[in-house]
């Protein structure tokens, strides 16, 4: 392996493995029908069996 | 079945296991001719014996016999209570063991001439203090806290928590001892030797073990998000710690081990190693307090839940990348270093993605922050989070770090970081978890917070701007040149010209020290004397809800 | 969807699998190359080896964490190369086990210290910094000079060094006590065979007692050869341009 043959392939399908895996994380996240899901999760440290938050 | 007491089976494979532990380590310290060796190995035997000890006595003082069949009920508080007085304990021991290095560095006679008090050997005390010690066990407070409620489970294994938050004090007093003695393998951060190595390497999967177990038994479909950073700083410390840290010892009997990397690549090693310590210790991990103790002392949820899947993503993605920019303009190959400038400079994103994300889960209730000490102190350290990953992509520009490179300015960013962000966000935890583990209706005073929040504030800020001066004056008197074209100053000038600067900061970290003395004795006080809540000493006795 | 991200974060093995594959890619790619890829040492003359007495002050260098304040790693700059010398390579810190390259500069760097000083002025500076510069903030070392060297075990060092890829011969391992006494001691039967050995290495009384063998001994020598190896006279700078 030389530094041009590293270099050429992380320019090229480097780049388009990083875009995808983070379009794939996005667009996960903003799913529409994802959001209930996340609603709820989002409450879960307060909606705790016993209550010591206050 | 009922008639008889039965050790239960972990107790008896642990109490077989610290025995073998103990014979071995008798053996060593017969046969070392190595002081230190010697003093670490019966230090582990004592600490065998007492373990013993202690599961003998667990056993004799249990009263029901088969309680283990139906499973202990409520939450397994013992651990995060232990944990979280060590972080108190260790902290103020990290913080006075800086005021003492930043006062011989103001005044080098402090060395008083003794191998064990030089500069060398306690700077590694201090930090190792500072970021395992205080921050390590702050984490396995939190997290070991956290994973249980949002989880609506007990945490998993009988004696393995208890394992881990001993084994991981042992690993503390083994280090720390270590580096009074001169036992050091010298790679920053990762200085104990290979032995304490070892022994962290058990405690930490054990660790992992029981994190991953009470995930499994959780009685909620989904993982709070506030876990996966928990998780994430488990398993890339793990992978990080074992690969930085392969080494060779010259032999059992002897404290000594060669790194197995050499050179280029044992720099690029250590300082990928170096730079995730911060990224997943000190960040992942402290995230996912935010992401926990924000929303909870805030009383409302997450600002955005989504915006936190992308930030965690993107963040556990970035770090690891990021380690080449601690040897810019080195003999590490250029193009290592131009991709650790790359993703240090995107890492800026995500970081100011979690910001946002904790701070504006306060929209809405802004007055809290006048009223809630102690969340002010949550959001005033997720506001310094932000400064200082801004300054850090900032300092890895390399034209930049040329400049602030082998200066003060990197030790003023590390602490903006590390009394800002890490302390300040432990502090406000631990806050929220003394009241809550002790079932005390609040904290003695809130105006102590109070104090204690704007002493260490003024502290922080002497600190940080005197390092700032005191960085930059430094890197631009190494680079000046007079008229002629020679350098100007002798590198000992530019020691002299950084005294007053010394000075200030000393008296900064005084005032940090203060405030945690502060903060201790309100916590003293929640525990001895504040009123025990009966309703929430009722509700944590309950089975975790169905 | 099929494939559910909620698969994922409902099932913790799968977000652990997740977090660990996502981690390893940046250290991998930026860890692998630095073994495989030649260049990234570019061979040079004159490397070689610490002798043992060498190591032994190299191990005391690290016992105290002088890595704390003091760099091993001249960068390629011009204000940098005019104060301390020629920039490092990667070939002058390829025996170290561990790096000394360090972080941070509270005091000088020490890459090319060898032969700056006399061995009295370090034995002086060692004792008491603000003896010899007044401004100095450095601890001082003074018990260095009346503690005896530890070195009984000198051979196995070499020996667990030349496990991980120091070149070290049968010999080299052999003698590596008597090497040790030899550089200490310059009146010795073994300085012959000792200089055989070990190319551009000195014999001397480095701590100014000739009676014993102290760690002030072992360290000075460390530091008198720090950057003194390769002939930058003779290199090429060019010849090892990608």
């Amino acid at each position: 392996m030389t530094f041009e043959d590293a270099a050429l392939f992380s320019n090229t399908w480097g780049l388009v493995f990083l875009v995808i895996c983070f379009s794939v994380v996005v667009v996960y996240a903003l799913w529409p029908s994802n959001r209930e899901t996340f609603d709820r999760a989002a409450r879960l440290p307060l909606d705790e069996d016993a209550d010591d938050g206050e | 079945m009922s008639e008889t007491k039965n050790l239960r089976l972990g107790e008896g494979l642990t109490a077989a296991c610290l025995g073998l532990g103990l014979i071995l380590m008798i053996v060593i310290a017969g046969k070392t001719h190595d002081g230190a060796m010697q003093f670490h190995a019966y230090l582990l035997a004592a600490a065998a014996l007492v373990a013993i000890a202690a599961i003998v006595n667990r056993f004799l003082d249990r009263q029901e016999t088969d309680a283990w069949r139906t499973g202990e009920s409520g939450y397994n508080l013992g651990v995060v209570k232990l944990a979280t007085v060590a972080a108190v304990f260790w902290g103020l021991v990290s913080f006075l063991a800086g005021l003492v290095i930043a006062l011989q560095l103001a005044y080098p006679a402090i060395d008083l001439d003794l191998p064990w008090f030089s500069f060398g050997r306690l700077r590694p005390l201090h930090t190792s203090a500072a970021i395992f010690a205080f921050g390590g066990n702050t984490l396995l407070a939190t997290s070991l806290y956290v994973v249980q409620r949002t989880s609506r489970a007990r945490l998993a294994g009988d004696i393995a928590p208890w394992f881990v938050v001993w084994g991981y004090n042992l690993f503390i007093v083994l280090a720390a001892t270590g580096y009074l003695l001169g036992v050091t393998q010298s790679k920053e951060y990762a200085e104990p030797e290979w032995y304490t190595d070892l022994w962290l390497t058990i405690v930490w999967v054990v660790y992992l073990l029981v994190y991953l177990a009470t995930l499994m038994k959780r009685k909620e479909p989904h993982i709070y998000v506030a876990n996966w950073f928990f998780l994430a700083f488990i398993v890339t410390i793990a992978m990080l710690h074992v690969v930085n840290n392969l080494a060779v010892p010259v032999s059992i009997y002897s404290t000594k081990s060669y790194i197995v990397w050499a050179g280029v690549q044992d720099a690029m090693t250590q300082w990928w190693y170096g730079h995730n310590a911060v990224g997943f210790f000190l960040t992942a991990g402290f995230l996912g307090i935010m992401y926990y103790f924000v929303p909870k002392r805030a009383d409302r949820p997450v600002y955005s839940y989504r915006l936190s899947i992308i930030h965690f993503w993107s963040l556990v993605f970035l770090y690891i990348w990021a380690g080449p920019h601690h040897l810019f303009y080195t003999a590490l190959p250029d193009w290592a270093q131009t991709l650790g400038m790359t993703f240090s400079v995107m890492l800026w994103m995500p970081s100011w993605g979690g910001m946002i994300n904790g701070l504006m889960t306060l929209s809405g209730a802004w007055d809290k922050l006048r009223t809630d000490p102690v969340l002010r102190m949550l959001v005033v350290s997720v506001a310094f989070y932000g400064m200082s990953t801004f300054e850090g992509p900032l300092m890895s520009v390399k034209a930049v770090n040329s400049l602030s490179h082998y200066t003060d300015w990197t030790i003023g960013h590390t602490h903006s970081g590390a009394l800002g962000w890490v302390a300040f966000v432990s502090f406000g935890a631990i806050y929220c978890l003394v009241p809550w583990l002790w079932q005390r209706k609040g904290l003695y005073s809130d105006k102590l917070v109070n104090w204690h929040f704007w002493i260490s504030t003024l502290g922080i800020v002497l600190y940080i701007t005197a390092m700032w001066v005191s960085g930059i004056l430094q890197g631009l008197m190494w680079r000046a040149y007079d008229s002629l074209g020679f350098l100007e100053y002798s590198f000992v000038e530019s020691v002299e010209a950084m005294h007053p600067f010394y000075v200030i900061r000393a008296f900064g970290g005084l005032l940090f020290v203060i405030g945690t003395l502060i903060m201790i004795y309100n916590l003293w006080r929640t525990v001895h004397s504040g009123e025990v809540m009966e309703k929430r000493a009722a509700l944590l006795q309950q089975q975790p809800a169905e | 969807m099929s494939f559910s991200h909620a698969t994922i974060e409902k099932n913790s093995i799968f977000l652990l699998v997740g977090i660990l594959i996502v981690i390893a890619i940046g250290g991998i790619i930026e860890l692998v190359p630095l073994f495989l890829m030649k260049s990234t040492i570019e061979k040079v003359q004159g490397v070689r080896p610490y002798t043992p007495l060498e190591l032994a002050g190299r191990n005391i260098y690290v016992r105290e964490g002088c890595y704390v304040c003091h760099s091993q790693m001249i960068r390629a700059l011009r204000a940098e190369v005019e104060r301390y010398g020629h920039y490092s390579l990667a070939a002058e810190s390829m025996y170290d086990h561990p790096f000394q390259w360090g972080s941070k500069r509270t005091g000088p760097d020490l890459a090319r210290l060898g032969n700056k000083y006399s061995d009295e002025w370090h034995s002086d500076h060692l004792k008491n910094p603000r003896s010899v510069v007044p401004g100095s903030i450095m601890p001082s070392y003074s018990w260095l000079a009346t503690t005896d060297l530890s070195y009984a075990t000198i051979a196995d060092d070499l020996r667990v060094n030349r496990m991980i890829g120091v070149p070290y011969t049968d010999e080299m391992i052999e003698n590596a006590k008597q090497d040790l006494e030899a550089q200490a001691n310059p009146d010795s039967d073994g300085v012959s065979d000792f200089e055989q050995r070990y190319q551009k290495a000195a014999s001397r009384v480095f701590d100014g007692d000739a009676n014993r063998i102290t760690e002030m001994d072992a360290l000075i020598a460390y530091m008198q050869m720090l950057g003194t190896l390769i002939d930058f006279n003779l290199y090429d700078e060019n010849a090892n341009k990608r």
